[in-house]
């Protein structure tokens, strides 16, 4: 995709968008309770819906990897890792600066956070399988991010099923119409964003492997 | 799978009591004063704290947003980077096997 | 396959575990040794006015039991890789999954041996009333211990032919089971209050078993494409 026609289409809305995003955050209302800090929140859920995203992407393409064997999966899946991870890493600090004002404290053990930073590291730990895995990790690390994709609905309800300090799933549906503008603008940010980078990413790992099978048949 | 959302429901009427994940209620949190003020034993609402005690928001705000941006800018920075390498190192091998072919 | 034969082939796999576990007690006297050791150094690293600390006990117990674990299904994979038993198993005309189970059973047996010390160690140690209530405690740990062994036996399968993969069984298992050890810390913690609300007990069973159920299924169902090259 990114040798195609859409990917600088793509990339000039993506960076209108961003561009943009400065200006509707400043034009949102300000939330009563929290004040100026809350517009962390037009950085902060986004970073994450991407990050759930990524998170699909790479258990659904593992899985395709595992039972139908497509090479492309595989590329796909070890780039939206990559990807889980920094949207991931974007969404925990976020976190944290909005908590510390908001709620006093930097970090809480409660179901969301606990279970979001599980999430995080599972992928974490899919890097790591694949860079010192060595041969067959590609497998091996398929399997781990089913088990990532696993979590990702648990995340999302933990805040409904356990009170806990961090807020509901019911803010996004009720944001008044000054916050829900600029809380989709920035979600279609992130969203392109995502697109852009995964095609790139899945680029880089199609180039390696035609590397790699270069390699091999100049051996021959 | 059904099983498995079954469970799920099952579980979200199970626990909908009042402690969090690790079984300590949920009490209103207090700004605390860092110098020589004593305690305060009661909740106090953020707006009715004396200005020292409050924490400024800008800042917070600040790193945030600057955070989200430079780690996205890097990590754009590192996937050029890479893709130029490895398209550079393509083209190599790709020559190679041509003066080997000829 | 049918269920027999399935049921048939997972027994044959934990016989021939059990019978090599009773013949070299390898497995077990290690493990068992390593689990002791481990509460050992916990109750001494967590102390308060010179004693351990008693409300540590529940954190340390499950702490024992997801390191002893770790180093179980490592020796008892490993085990597998030097005869190359494990290949001789996926060229057998026996159901993938069947194995799995069989290798999953034989693993929880092994815990089992462990956890029956362990238990009654702990409660010895940091004199916690931890047997007020032995059904619910026996089925707190045998719901956590499923959970953690049934991804821990995936994993441990997988990593045999893989590099670096001693270190590679915890970090990739920890992630995943934190929840289980959660749940049961929590369970255990309860256990042991005064006065224990039996209810939130069985609410942190009930989050086990709901683990246990996703566990498996994704297991079984990863378990043949993951063991074939």
């Amino acid at each position: 995709m990114i040798a195609s026609r859409w990917f600088p289409v793509l990339a000039v809305i993506a960076m209108v968008f961003f561009a943009g995003a400065p200006l509707m955050i400043a034009r949102a209302p300000y939330e009563s309770t929290m004040g100026l800090v809350q517009k962390i929140f037009y950085f902060h859920v986004p970073a994450w819906i991407a990050m759930f995203l990524a998170a699909f992407v790479c258990g659904i393409s593992s899985a395709i990897y595992l039972f139908k064997g497509k090479k492309l999966a595989d590329h796909l899946a070890v780039a939206a890792a990559e990807l889980t991870i920094l949207f991931g890493l974007i969404g925990l600090v976020t976190g944290p600066l909005w908590a510390r004002k908001a709620w006093g404290l930097w970090w809480q053990w409660d179901a969301r956070l606990t279970s979001a930073l599980i999430l995080w590291m599972i992928f974490v730990a899919y890097q790591l399988l694949r860079q010192y895995g060595g041969p067959g990790s590609d497998k091996l690390a398929a399997g781990m991010a089913l088990f990532g994709m696993a979590n990702v609905p648990f995340v999302y309800w933990s805040v409904n099923v356990w009170r806990t300090i961090h807020p509901t799933t019911n803010v996004v549906p009720t944001l008044v119409p000054g916050m829900s503008e600029a809380f989709f603008w920035c979600s279609a940010a992130f969203i392109l964003m995502f697109i852009l980078t995964l095609s790139a990413r899945v680029k880089l790992e199609c180039h390696r492997a035609a590397i790699d099978r270069l390699y091999l048949s100049l051996d021959d | 799978m059904l099983v498995v959302i079954l469970l799920a429901v099952f579980l979200q009427t199970l626990t909908t009591s009042s402690q969090n994940l690790f079984g300590s209620s949920f009490t209103p949190l207090v700004v605390h004063a860092e110098q020589t003020q004593p305690a305060q034993d009661e909740f106090v609402p953020i707006d009715e704290l004396p200005p020292e005690d409050q924490l400024p928001a800008a800042p917070l705000l600040i790193a945030a947003y600057a955070f989200a941006w430079i780690a996205l800018l890097i990590y754009i920075w590192s996937l050029w980077r890479r893709l130029g390498s490895v398209e550079r190192e393509l083209a190599d091998v790709a020559r190679r096997i041509n003066n080997r072919a000829d | 396959m049918t269920a027999t034969r399935f049921i048939r082939v997972a027994w044959l796999i934990v016989k021939k575990d059990l019978t090599i576990e009773a013949r070299s007690r390898e497995l077990v006297l290690t493990t068992l040794f390593f689990a002791v050791s481990c509460v050992l150094v916990f109750a001494f690293g967590f102390v308060r006015d010179q004693n351990p600390i008693g409300e540590a006990a529940a954190g340390i117990l499950w702490i024992a039991i997801a390191f002893a674990g770790t180093l179980a299904l490592g020796r008892a994979f490993e085990r597998e890789r030097y005869h190359d038993v494990l290949h001789a198993l996926l060229l057998a005309p026996a159901d993938r999954p069947a194995i799995y189970i069989g290798k999953l059973l034989a693993v929880i047996c092994l815990l089992a041996v462990v956890e029956i010390i362990i238990v009654p160690l702990i409660s010895l140690f940091f004199q916690t009333p931890i047997f007020r209530h032995p059904w619910l405690l026996g089925l707190l740990l045998a719901c956590g211990t499923l959970g953690f062994a049934s991804v821990g036996t995936l994993f441990a399968a997988m990593l045999v032919r893989a590099r670096s993969r001693d270190v590679l069984l915890p970090v990739l298992l920890y992630p995943i089971t934190i929840p289980v050890i959660i749940a049961g810390v929590r369970g255990t913690v309860l256990l042991l209050q005064p006065e224990v609300d039996v209810i939130m007990v069985r609410a942190w069973i009930g989050m086990l078993v709901f683990f246990d159920v996703v566990f498996i299924t994704l297991s079984l169902w990863t378990f043949e494409p993951l063991m074939t090259d």
